[in-house]
C-alpha cells in the first residue's frame, strides 16, 4: 500500500493507545498528539481506534503502491504528493506510485500520516500501537525503517469519490479553534504552554524552587522523546531527599530526580516510577507538550481538578464539532 | 510529605485528571502487601474505574472519565482499605542464576561505597532471601520485589541511565527488581540474569504475577 522511502528513524505505528496492561507493566504507548491521529481518523472515515504513523523526523517520504485517500494531521509540515503542494490538516487522494514528501514542519514536532482504512497491523493486547521496550504491536515492535511496505486495512467503499473531490478537503488545527493558554509572566509566543495540576511531592519543595517551576521557562533538551521530556531550568530543590516507594504513574507526570532537573513522562514513560512528582500535565494538553520540539521552550500555568475536567470536556466538544462538520461535507449522517 | 513510614493514615493523591493513587501507612512489608492486592481487587470492580494497578504498598486506579467528585472515590478507598483483609496469593518459585558485578554490574561500587559493605556481603545478601513478588510495573513483565535486607539499601540514582540491557538485577532504595528488556533505568544495576518474563502473544502475557516468589542464585561475581 505504502513504500517507506526515507530512513524511517523513529517513525511508528500508534493508534490511541493500549488500556488496561499497567499491572503486567505494559505502558500506553499509543499517538503523543493523540488530538491530531484522532482529526485523521475523521477526515478519512476511520474508526476511532484506526492506527496511523507517527512521524518526528524530517524529510520523510513514501510511495503509494495502491491507489488510497490519506491524510496529513499534526504538525505543518511543507508536505507534496508529487509535485503538488498538500496543506496539514487535510485529506486527498493518493494514486499508484505517487511520493508524498513530508518536509520539515515549519511548526510543530510530529506529523501523522493516516491511510483510509488505517494502518493494518496486528492487534497485541489490545492495540496497534507499537510498545517499543517490549518490541511488540506496531509494525514488528520497532520504528519503521526504509523499504517496509505498509498495508491499509480494506474497507467496504460506503463513501464514493465524489466529482470535486480532487482537491481534497481539511479542517482547521485545534490550535487555532482551541487556542492558546495565558501566563503569567506573559510566555514568549513560541513557547508551548500547558496547564498543570500540582502532583503529591509538590508540598515538599522549596518555595522559590516552586515559584520558579511556576514563572520560569523550561528548555526541552535533546534527550526528550516519546518515553519523556528530559528539560532544562533552574535546579529544583526539595526540602529533604525524597525517595519514594514504586508507584504507578501516567503520561503527564512531571517527576523530579535528585538532579534538580524535571522529567515529563510521556507515551512510551514506564507505568510506574519511584522519582517524586511536582505536578501532571493535564490530559487535555498533553497534545499541546507533543508538538513541541527539542529546543524550544515550555511554560506550566497552574491548574485545578475542576478546570482539567472541564478542559476535556472541551476537547470532546470540539472533536464533536468535527465529526459533524465531517459528517456534513460528505453527506453522511453525522 | 517526605517520609511515608511514619504517617498514620493512608495518603491519597490525584495524578492528573488519569488516576488516583492510594498510598498505604506503615511499612513496606507483605501484611501491608496482601491488603494492597485485597484492596485492588476490590477496586477495580468500582464503576468508572479502568484498572487497578498495585505497586510497593500502593494502588493506583486509572479512570474510564475522570470523576466529577474525586473525594468521594478517595473515601470509598479508605473505607475499602479500613476493610481489606490479607489476601494470601499463593504463587510459583523460580530460581534466577545471577552474575554480580562486571559489565552487566556497573552499579556494584556504587552500592559498595554507598553502604559501605564489601562486595561478597552486598552479594550474600541479595542473594540469601525468597523475594515475593509484590507487584509488576515499569516495563512489560518487570517485577518488584519485597524482602530485599534493608543493609544492602541504595539510593536512586541522580540521573536515570539510557539503555540498561534487559535482565539487569538492580537496587532502587530499598527495593530490587530484575528488567524484562532493555531500557533506561534510575536503579543501581548490580548484576545479570538470563531470563524471558513476557511473552505479548499470551492473554495473560507477563510470566510472574504478585504472589510468585524469586530466589537469586550466584553464578558468578566478577570484582
Amino acid at each position: 500500500m505504502i513504500e517507506v522511502l526515507s530512513n524511517a528513524a523513529l517513525a511508528t505505528i500508534q493508534d490511541q493507545g493500549r488500556q488496561g496492561y499497567l499491572r503486567y507493566g505494559v505502558g500506553t504507548s499509543g499517538a503523543m498528539d493523540r488530538v491530531a491521529l484522532a482529526v485523521g481518523n475523521l477526515l478519512l472515515g476511520n474508526p476511532d481506534d484506526a492506527a496511523g504513523i507517527e512521524i518526528p523526523l524530517f524529510p520523510f517520504r513514501v510511495r503509494f503502491t495502491e491507489d488510497v485517500a490519506f491524510a496529513l494531521t499534526g504538525a505543518d509540515c511543507s508536505a507534496r504528493l508529487g509535485k503538488r503542494p498538500v496543506l496539514p490538516w487535510w485529506t486527498l487522494q493518493a494514486k499508484k506510485d505517487d511520493v508524498l514528501t513530508i518536509g520539515v514542519p515549519a511548526s510543530g514536532a510530529r506529523c501523522y500520516l493516516l491511510l483510509k482504512g488505517g494502518v493494518d497491523v496486528p492487534i497485541v493486547l489490545g492495540s496497534r500501537s507499537t510498545q517499543l521496550r517490549g518490541e511488540f504491536g506496531g509494525f514488528l515492535g520497532r520504528q519503521l525503517q526504509k523499504g517496509d511496505v505498509i498495508q491499509a486495512a480494506a474497507v467496504e467503499s460506503a463513501y464514493t469519490e465524489k466529482e470535486g473531490d480532487a482537491a481534497g478537503f481539511g479542517v482547521t488545527p485545534p490550535s487555532w479553534t482551541l487556542g492558546g493558554l495565558e501566563t503569567s509572566p506573559v510566555a514568549n509566543p513560541a513557547d508551548t504552554v500547558v496547564r498543570v495540576l500540582p502532583a503529591a511531592e509538590y508540598e515538599a519543595y522549596e518555595q522559590d524552587s516552586i515559584e520558579a517551576f511556576w514563572r520560569e521557562s523550561w528548555k526541552v533538551t535533546p534527550q526528550s522523546d516519546r518515553y519523556g521530556y528530559r528539560l532544562g531550568g533552574p535546579v529544583l530543590n526539595s526540602k529533604r531527599p525524597v525517595e519514594m516507594r514504586s508507584h504507578g504513574i501516567v503520561p503527564g507526570v512531571i517527576q523530579v530526580p535528585p538532579s534538580g532537573q524535571p522529567i515529563i513522562q510521556l507515551r512510551d514513560a514506564q507505568p510506574s516510577g519511584g522519582y517524586p512528582k511536582i505536578g501532571t500535565v493535564i490530559e487535555a494538553d498533553l497534545w499541546r507538550l507533543a508538538q513541541a520540539r527539542i529546543g524550544s521552550k515550555l511554560r506550566f500555568v497552574q491548574t485545578n481538578y475542576e478546570e482539567a475536567v472541564d478542559a476535556l470536556d472541551e476537547l470532546d466538544r470540539y472533536m464533536t464539532k468535527l465529526r459533524h462538520l465531517v459528517g456534513l461535507h460528505r453527506g453522511d449522517r453525522p | 510529605m517526605t517520609s511515608i513510614d511514619s504517617d498514620q493514615k493512608p495518603r491519597i493523591s490525584l495524578l492528573g485528571t488519569s488516576a488516583m493513587l492510594f498510598e498505604a501507612p506503615g511499612e513496606l512489608d507483605l501484611r501491608t502487601q496482601r491488603r494492597i492486592w485485597a484492596l485492588g481487587q476490590r477496586a477495580a470492580t468500582w464503576e468508572g474505574i479502568r484498572e487497578a494497578v498495585p505497586g510497593m504498598s500502593n494502588l493506583m486506579l486509572t479512570f474510564d472519565r475522570p470523576p466529577r467528585q474525586p473525594a468521594s472515590l478517595a473515601a470509598a478507598l479508605n473505607d475499602a482499605w479500613a476493610e481489606a483483609e490479607e489476601l494470601s496469593l499463593e504463587g510459583k518459585t523460580v530460581v534466577l542464576p545471577v552474575q554480580y558485578g562486571g559489565d552487566f554490574g556497573p552499579h556494584l561500587s556504587d552500592v559498595v561505597a554507598h553502604t559501605g559493605l564489601p562486595v561478597d556481603e552486598i552479594v550474600a545478601l541479595h542473594s540469601e532471601p525468597l523475594y515475593t513478588v509484590y507487584a509488576l510495573g515499569s516495563h512489560p513483565g518487570y517485577c518488584y520485589l519485597g524482602g530485599m535486607d534493608p543493609r544492602i539499601a541504595a539510593p536512586r540514582r541522580k540521573v536515570p541511565v539510557l539503555g540498561l540491557p534487559g535482565g539487569a538485577v538492580s537496587i532502587g532504595g530499598v527495593q530490587t527488581g530484575v528488567s524484562a528488556s532493555a531500557g533506561p533505568s534510575g536503579w543501581n544495576t548490580i548484576g545479570h540474569t538470563d531470563m524471558s518474563f513476557f511473552d505479548p502473544a499470551r492473554t495473560n502475557p507477563a510470566m510472574l504475577a504478585p504472589g510468585d516468589m524469586i530466589r537469586f542464585r550466584v553464578e558468578r561475581v566478577v570484582r
